[in-house]
């Protein structure tokens, strides 16, 4: 073995253990933040463990829709705003016709696919226009679907639209209500089977819920290793190689992002069913932010993501949640600063994760220039 | 037909597109008798408001590093300047110089780290640049609650802590540039000193670019690969655009903020970036390429756009309609610019 094949080998292992201890750093990192918060909020343990399992429950579907892309190497797809869009136009729609319980709720995820497989697609097209830039681009793409959601439903509804249940206009007759209540569907999920557990009265666990988030992973483990998943794998590593090796790639990474949406349209009706009300116009918006986030302090990177650090990611993230305005208060004296620093951890970690990325790729691009 | 579309090529879709929707918008006005005098003084005043903020854009794109959407970072800058003006209870002339003679320093260090680590991630600096900015924004949210400052004009009056969200500037520097020689003329009220101000910054920033040292700046810009080969320090010039970048952006909140009589904290600046960078690529900028003469187009073209839409659309349908539109537009803009093959990739 000649001295530079040496060297080599030593470089890719200081860059695989670079990545390696990034990859463990941030959710230790967040494992003790959670804990020191933990141990300042003075919460008890069960009312803390109920509530990051509900959190887990509801918002994890969202979390791992966000995966495909990153495999396809799309890197984090932001456009998942498009498809919470269309859930929550499912949901509309069945609030509309007072469709109730879990057969409402199925016809809601029946409503929604195909809703989503047009925006998905439609953000495939953008995303496949602004190679390098995929990131910024679909988080554009969100803010722009925002406003053009917004002008439906505030113009559109009620006069071209036409709607049938009453309550659900502005007495103006034009335009969606702020909130639309979803009392018909609501924990028609969660209620299906919820365990209580004798020795912990508090505690309430939503097993369907759980289990479809399961059933969410393995299929997705499953797919992976599908032809389709294959390839998105290898136009993931390199849209050239894999552009020679016959794959389409234009159309691979369609797929993928039709798929992220689709999961996100569902991952949204999960969300709401427990939530109960929508809120029409506000629902959506932070979505993509809150799902990074939590896919990013699992210690997923943009070209790297398992469905185990989504699970991991979500219940930190969570857990940082409920546990940060009461530690604010105890600590601070002030329950805003944990308010604050909350968001300023999900817009930090994604920071960070974003910077570090741009950093490794492109001394992994310079090594390969002089190589 | 060869005619026309030599036009489209030369003008732009965006500068056509909203151009049109503009004059619509305006015979809409006439139709529905609005008056017009009052919609061009609030025309002007909110070029003049707007405009530093875009302008921003330019040595950021000239030095090769994109649209700079972490202009909130220059912002906070500002709106520390702003603050301490206030709390040594400075009005006028002397509250807005110290603002800027505060701000100006605060934003160069910021803008110089932060060009320092755009240039170890070359060809990502838009989106990095977007979370850098939501973070500084947030963060600076706990700033704000814990920051030492006693003034009654800044802090609560009673209970709570920290600063307010919305600090008025009424006693100290409220429209110190807006009514500077301000006159009016057939019922249009001319804020001459906002419009002298920025006249002023983009004359700067064009002087600049005449200079030797924007010269090279350019140079490194247009092509990362030549520039090398001439012997420029590609990373320094970058540096310096993201530090001009940045300190106007700092200038700019402060014009803007006493020209609107309050300094919005906390989350205000969240998205400040958005409108700036739309309106520099309606003006018919690119991610590579940017003149004063598009800021000063794009900055009327999109204030414009926004004033008149508003009483229109307020008889026409309902209110909040012109804030969707805003939303549209601009990130319609941007994203058009990014898909683009001639917006090109930055490496």
């Amino acid at each position: 073995m000649d001295s530079n094949a040496v060297l080599q080998k030593i470089k890719d292992r200081n860059q695989s253990f670079g990545e390696w201890a990034f990859k463990l750093i941030v959710p230790i990192v967040f494992i003790g933040l959670c804990g020191i918060g933990y141990h300042f909020s003075e919460l008890p343990f069960i009312f803390v463990l109920n509530e990051v399992i509900i959190r887990l429950a509801r918002n994890s579907f969202l979390v791992i829709s966000l995966i495909i892309p990153v495999i396809a190497g799309m890197g984090l797809n932001f456009g998942i705003v498009l498809g919470a869009m269309a859930g929550q136009i499912a949901l509309i729609f069945i609030a509309n016709y007072s469709l109730e319980g879990l057969g409402g709720l199925l016809i809601a995820v029946l409503v929604s696919t195909p809703v989503a497989i047009v925006f998905g697609y439609l953000v495939g097209l953008v995303l496949n226009k602004a190679k390098g830039k995929e990131m910024i681009t679909s988080m554009i793409l969100g803010f722009f679907a925002n406003g053009l959601y917004q002008l439906v439903f505030l113009l559109f509804a009620g006069t071209i639209i036409p709607f049938k249940k009453e309550g659900l206009l502005l007495s103006t007759g034009v335009g969606l209500r702020n909130s639309v209540d979803l009392a018909g569907v609501r924990y028609a999920l969660d209620d299906i089977y919820k365990y209580r557990p004798d020795a912990f009265p508090m505690l309430t666990i939503p097993v369907v819920t759980l289990l479809v988030v399961a059933l969410l992973c393995v299929t997705l483990t499953f797919f992976t290793k599908t032809k389709l998943g294959q390839e998105m794998r290898a136009v993931g590593q390199n849209m050239h190689i894999a552009q020679v090796a016959g794959i389409n790639v234009d159309r691979t990474r369609i797929m993928a992002v039709i798929i992220s949406t689709v999961l996100a349209a569902w991952g949204q009706i999960i969300f709401l069913q427990n939530i109960g009300t929508l809120n029409t116009y506000g629902s959506h918006e932070q979505v993509g932010l809150f799902a990074v986030a939590s896919l990013l302090i699992g210690g997923a990177s943009v070209s790297k993501a398992t469905y185990k650090q989504a699970l991991l990611g979500t219940f930190l993230f969570h857990m940082l949640f409920i546990i940060s305005p009461m530690a604010g208060q105890n600590i601070m004296n002030d329950s805003q600063i944990g308010e604050f620093f909350r968001v300023f951890v999900a817009y930090g970690v994604i920071g960070l994760a974003l910077l570090l990325h741009a950093w490794q790729s492109k001394g992994k691009k310079q090594s390969l220039k002089s190589s | 037909m060869e005619d026309l579309k030599n036009f489209i090529d030369k003008v732009g879709y965006p500068r056509l597109i909203i151009g049109g929707f503009l004059l619509i918008l305006c015979i809409l006005a006439a139709v529905l008798a609005i008056p017009i005098p009052g919609l061009l003084g609030d025309i002007l005043t909110r070029v003049g408001m707007n405009g530093i903020l875009v302008l921003a854009m330019v040595p950021a794109i000239q030095a090769g590093a994109g649209l700079n959407f972490a202009l909130p970072l220059g912002i906070v800058c500002g709106l520390i300047g702003a603050l301490i003006s206030i709390e040594f209870k400075l009005g006028g002339f002397t509250g807005f110089i110290t603002a800027l003679l505060v701000a100006i320093p605060l934003s160069a260090i910021a803008g110089y780290f932060y060009g320092q680590m755009l240039n170890r991630i070359k060809g990502q600096e838009m989106t990095v640049g977007t979370y850098v900015g939501f973070s500084v924004v947030s963060g600076m949210c706990i700033f704000w609650l814990l920051a030492p400052f006693r003034s009654p004009e800044l802090i609560w009056a009673y209970g709570g802590t920290g600063l307010r969200v919305t600090v008025s500037l009424e006693s100290t520097i409220d429209k110190v540039l807006n009514n500077f020689l301000s006159f009016s003329i057939a019922g249009v009220r001319v804020p001459t000193g906002l419009l002298a101000f920025f006249a002023l910054c983009c004359f700067a920033v064009w002087l600049f670019g005449k200079t030797k040292s924007g010269a090279i700046m350019n140079a490194a810009g247009a092509n990362e690969k030549f520039a090398i080969a001439t012997g420029i320090n590609v990373n320094q010039q970058r540096i310096l655009g993201i530090v001009l970048s940045t300190v106007l952006a700092a200038i700019g909140i402060i014009v803007y903020s006493q020209s609107f009589g309050f300094l919005q904290l906390y989350n205000a600046p969240l998205y400040s970036a958005f409108p700036a960078v739309a309106a520099v690529l309606i003006g018919g900028a690119s991610i590579k390429k940017a003149t004063i003469s598009h800021v000063i187009i794009g900055t009327f073209l999109f204030q414009a756009l926004l004033v008149v839409s508003l009483p229109v659309i307020n008889i026409l349908a309902d209110g909040s309609m012109s804030e969707v539109i805003r939303i549209i537009i601009s990130n319609g803009i941007i994203l058009y610019a990014l898909t683009r093959k001639t917006g090109g990739d930055l490496t």
